[in-house]
Order: C-alpha cells, then sequence, then structure tokens
C-alpha cells in the first residue's frame, strides 16, 4: 500500500511539475508577445538573428534536406516496386518533403543549432550578470534579447523550408534520374502533377511555428538558468529537448488541422 | 540646523528565498554625496540588498526610498526614470561580450537616446579617458582585455551617463592589490567629479576604507553596525571587530555543511 501511494505521490509530483513549467513557458511567451508590438524596437538586432538563424543554418538544412530526398526516392522504389507501383516515387517524394521531411527536419536541425546556441548565450549572459546589467541600463531584457530572436526564427525558418522543399526535391530528381533511370521530364510532371498549394502551405505554417518553439524554449531555459557552467549547460541541454518534443507534437497537431476529415 | 535627508532610506526590508532569510526587517539610510560601503561576509546579505534596491529582486516586505520617493511603489516608467539617474558596478564587470568596448560604454546613452550612434563613439572613447583607457581599446571585444581593463570598462558604463548614484558590487574582487588600489582611486576620483552618492558593498577591508566615508556591517540579514569608516577598527561592536580583523574566533560563526 505504502509503495503504491509512493509512486502515485512520484506520478504527481511530476505531473504538477509539467503543469507549472507549462505554464511558465506559456507567460514568458505571452510577455514577450506583448513586446513584439510595443517600442522601442531593435531592427539592427532582428536583422543579426536573421542572419545567424537563417543564412548561416542554411547549409546544414540544405545537407539534410537533399539527403532526405535522395533516400526517400530511394527507399519508396524499392518498396513500390513489389507492388509495381514505381510510377508513384516522384509524388511521394514530393508530398513527403512539403508536407512533412522539410518542415521537421530544418525544425530538428535548427533546433540543434540555434535552440542550443540561443539557451547557451542567454545562459551565459543570465550567470555573469549581463542580463540584470540592461535592465539598470533601462533596457528590457525581454525586449532587447528574446523578441529579436523570437520574430526572427519565427520568419526565416519558413524561408529556409522553401529552400529544403526545393533542394528535397531535387536529391530525389537526381536520385531517380540518374539511378532508377526515370525519364527526367516524366519524373518533373509527376511531381508537379499531384502537388496542391495546401501541401506547401501546411509546411511553412509548420514552420513558422517550428521557428517559434526553437526561440522560445532556447530564450526561456537561457533566460532562466542558474548556476553556472554546469546550469548553462542544463539549459542548453533542455532547450533543445524540450524544442524538439515540442516539434513533433505541434507537427502532429497541425498535420490534423489540415488535413484531418 | 537640520540634518539632510538620505539619499537612500530602507526600512523593514526583508527578503527570503524558499525557508532561508536573507534580509531581514533591515533598516539603513545611505547618506547623499558621501561614499557609503557595506561589509559583511559571504552570504550575509549583501548582493541581495543591492538587487533590492536596483530592482533586480523584489523585496517579500519594507519600503526602499530614493531621494524621498518609495520606489517599490512606482510604476514601471516612473523606476525607469530614477534608473536613468543610477550607475551599477558589477562584480565581474558583466559587459556585454557580442559589442565592443565602446558600445558597452554608449550602451545607456544609446538606450536612453540621450545621443546617436555617430556622437555616441567620441563620447566613449572621453569616458575611456577618463578611467584611463586609451582610444585603442574602444574597438576591441571584452574578451580581449585583462580583468582590471574590463573592470575600468565597467566603471567607465556605471559612470557615462552622469548618474549621481553609483552601486558597487565588490569592486576589487579578482584583482591583485595594486590593480584594486588603482580602481578604488578612480572609483573616488570619478564619484567626487560627478558629486554622486556612491553605495558599495564589498568584504575587502583595504578598499573599504578607500572608498568609504561610512560603513555599515551587515550580519544575518540585518544592519549591526554603522559609523564613520575611520571608526571600524575601533568599533566596540564585536562582530565588527571579528569580520574586519579576520579572527577565525568571536561571535560570527561560519555556517559549515560536511
Amino acid at each position: 500500500m505504502s509503495a503504491l501511494l509512493d509512486l502515485l505521490a512520484a506520478i504527481g509530483r511530476g505531473v504538477f511539475g509539467l503543469l507549472s513549467a507549462a505554464g511558465s513557458v506559456a507567460v514568458f511567451a505571452a510577455v514577450a508577445l506583448s513586446h513584439v508590438v510595443r517600442p522601442p524596437f531593435y531592427p539592427r538586432l532582428l536583422a543579426r538573428q536573421m542572419m545567424e538563424i537563417g543564412y548561416f543554418s542554411l547549409p546544414v538544412v540544405a545537407l539534410t534536406a537533399i539527403f532526405s530526398g535522395m533516400v526517400l526516392a530511394l527507399q519508396s522504389y524499392t518498396g513500390f516496386a513489389r507492388f509495381s507501383a514505381e510510377g508513384a516515387v516522384a509524388t511521394v517524394v514530393v508530398l513527403s518533403i512539403t508536407r512533412e521531411l522539410g518542415p521537421v527536419l530544418a525544425g530538428l536541425m535548427v533546433a540543434g543549432r540555434i535552440g542550443a546556441a540561443i539557451a547557451a548565450e542567454l545562459g551565459t549572459m543570465r550567470v555573469t550578470d549581463q542580463i540584470d546589467a540592461l535592465t539598470t541600463l533601462s533596457t528590457n531584457p525581454i525586449k532587447y534579447l528574446v523578441v529579436p530572436r523570437l520574430v526572427a526564427a519565427t520568419i526565416v525558418l519558413p524561408l529556409l523550408v522553401i529552400i529544403a522543399d526545393i533542394l528535397g526535391v531535387l536529391g530525389g530528381f537526381i536520385v531517380g534520374v540518374a539511378k532508377l533511370e526515370f525519364n527526367p521530364a516524366t519524373y518533373m510532371q509527376r511531381t508537379w502533377e499531384f502537388l496542391e498549394v495546401q501541401d506547401v502551405v501546411s509546411g511553412l505554417v509548420k514552420a513558422a511555428v517550428f521557428g517559434f518553439i526553437i526561440a522560445l524554449m532556447g530564450c526561456y531555459q537561457g533566460y532562466h538558468s542558474r548556476g553556472g557552467a554546469q546550469g548553462v549547460g542544463a539549459a542548453t541541454t533542455n532547450a533543445v529537448v524540450s524544442a524538439s518534443i515540442l516539434i513533433l507534437t505541434f507537427n502532429y497537431v497541425i498535420t490534423e488541422l489540415f488535413f484531418a476529415r | 540646523m537640520s540634518e539632510a535627508p538620505p539619499k537612500i532610506r530602507i526600512r523593514g526590508l526583508s527578503k527570503a528565498f524558499g525557508t532561508k532569510v536573507v534580509l531581514d526587517r533591515l533598516d539603513l539610510d545611505v547618506p547623499a554625496g558621501k561614499g557609503f560601503v557595506v561589509i559583511g561576509g559571504s552570504g550575509s546579505g549583501k548582493s541581495v540588498l543591492i538587487k533590492c534596491i536596483l530592482g533586480l529582486i523584489e523585496p517579500d516586505a519594507g519600503t526602499i526610498e530614493i531621494d524621498g520617493r518609495n520606489v517599490l511603489a512606482m510604476r514601471r516608467s516612473e523606476r525607469e526614470a530614477v534608473n536613468a539617474r543610477i550607475g551599477m558596478l558589477f562584480q565581474q564587470g558583466a559587459l556585454f561580450d557580442s559589442l565592443p568596448v565602446w558600445e558597452n560604454v554608449a550602451f545607456g546613452l544609446l538606450a536612453r537616446k540621450m545621443m546617436r550612434r555617430p556622437e555616441a563613439k567620441p563620447r566613449a572613447v572621453e569616458i575611456l579617458a577618463q578611467v584611463g583607457l586609451g582610444p585603442d581599446v574602444a574597438d576591441l571585444y571584452p574578451s580581449e582585455l585583462s580583468g582590471g581593463m574590463q573592470k575600468r570598462v565597467a566603471l567607465a558604463r556605471a559612470i557615462a551617463a552622469r548618474p549621481d548614484l553609483i552601486f558597487f558590487d565588490e569592486p576589487t574582487t579578482g584583482l591583485d592589490p595594486i590593480m584594486g588600489a588603482i580602481i578604488d582611486a578612480l572609483i573616488v576620483a570619478q564619484v567626487e567629479r560627478l558629486g554622486a552618492t556612491a553605495f558599495s558593498i564589498t568584504h575587502d577591508m583595504a578598499s573599504a576604507q578607500r572608498i568609504g566615508d561610512e560603513i555599515a556591517m551587515i550580519h544575518k540579514g540585518k544592519i549591526i553596525w554603522q559609523g564613520p569608516a575611520d571608526r571600524i577598527y575601533d568599533s566596540g561592536n564585536p562582530y565588527v571587530d571579528q569580520f574586519v580583523r579576520g579572527k577565525s574566533e568571536g561571535p560570527i560563526t561560519m555556517e559549515v555543511r560536511v
């Protein structure tokens, strides 16, 4: 009986802890969003963050997308050949890339690269009193540090995903034509034939949401980090893990909203 | 003749973190235009006190008046106006490592829109000269500077907006004795030049005597002694006496958990 009570207490503590953390993140996000529309604005910082999050993430997102498209073409060809459906390879590649793999893989890669960097930077600023210094210099740290990162990530992730979509399809095309011996014109025709605007738009909406999540979790974990180098390390890990889990969760929710019948 | 009102008046200030009481109904008057130093051991509440005054930590109870106005009851905009007249030198400098030195120094001037960027850089170079740094330092980043130079830059940032109240958190921590004395001399010179009130916390007694006209000692969240700096070694208070002479025996016991 006592062991059962201990188990229930442990589960209860875990649930309360999770709800408390979720509430704390929601309040942090609401405060940050309230500052998005209130001056002063920092366009110079926004531009710098767009470069950092978007431009410098291009190589890693591009490589991920192109190889994913190549693997997808190869895998679907060998699978579909079992029931003579090889002709669907181009359609499967483009739909998978635009709806799912483009936004999700770009989101996860950027979460690893940018979410960690944001958490480490803000965490270091927190433990070295730089965030307190901002306050003493009449600068709101949320407005100065969090808002530019949130806005930049929300804007540039869809742009990255457009590039990922193009390169993913290109990867499938290269394998389809060079290795699987599809006719290039037929492959391209199959690519466009069943693609709808909603497929691309849903992927871009996902990307915007993922961008917001990545920056939010990076900023939240970094802003609240405590306890020196160890605290910054924990904040970095938590930022990447929580952003990755939330990306996968919201991926399902957005898919449900767009495509559930 | 009536006595001048204090620059800072604190009454009944309390702050606890969980069950640990850090500030315990603390009362303190900081005279205007003087160098005021709070001394105390590690964990005595010095840093929490300074953060409460600056608005970085919200106290549980009490009042903090600056120039006769309770800053804890102010709206955000009023508080920001008060903060605009305050400078702060953090223990580790807290320089923004993503910005060059001149932008660190001019940060408050730019944030408060006191000047535009083209005018801010020459002004930052002037202020750097006041703390003994040449113009060649202006374009360096904080990570390229030694500890003493970082402290000078942090001092330059603290005085850039010509504040009338400046806080110093352990200004000589991490510096060798000579550099510590140099930084203290710079602090005294700049505070005198601005005619400001200086509020410092430290456990470095040599530094406390150099920068302080008046000293108070905090112990277990309360002010247990306050008096002129030249009376610190003759206070008649056994706690102060043990602390300033660094004696292991006395009424102050260190809590050591094994």
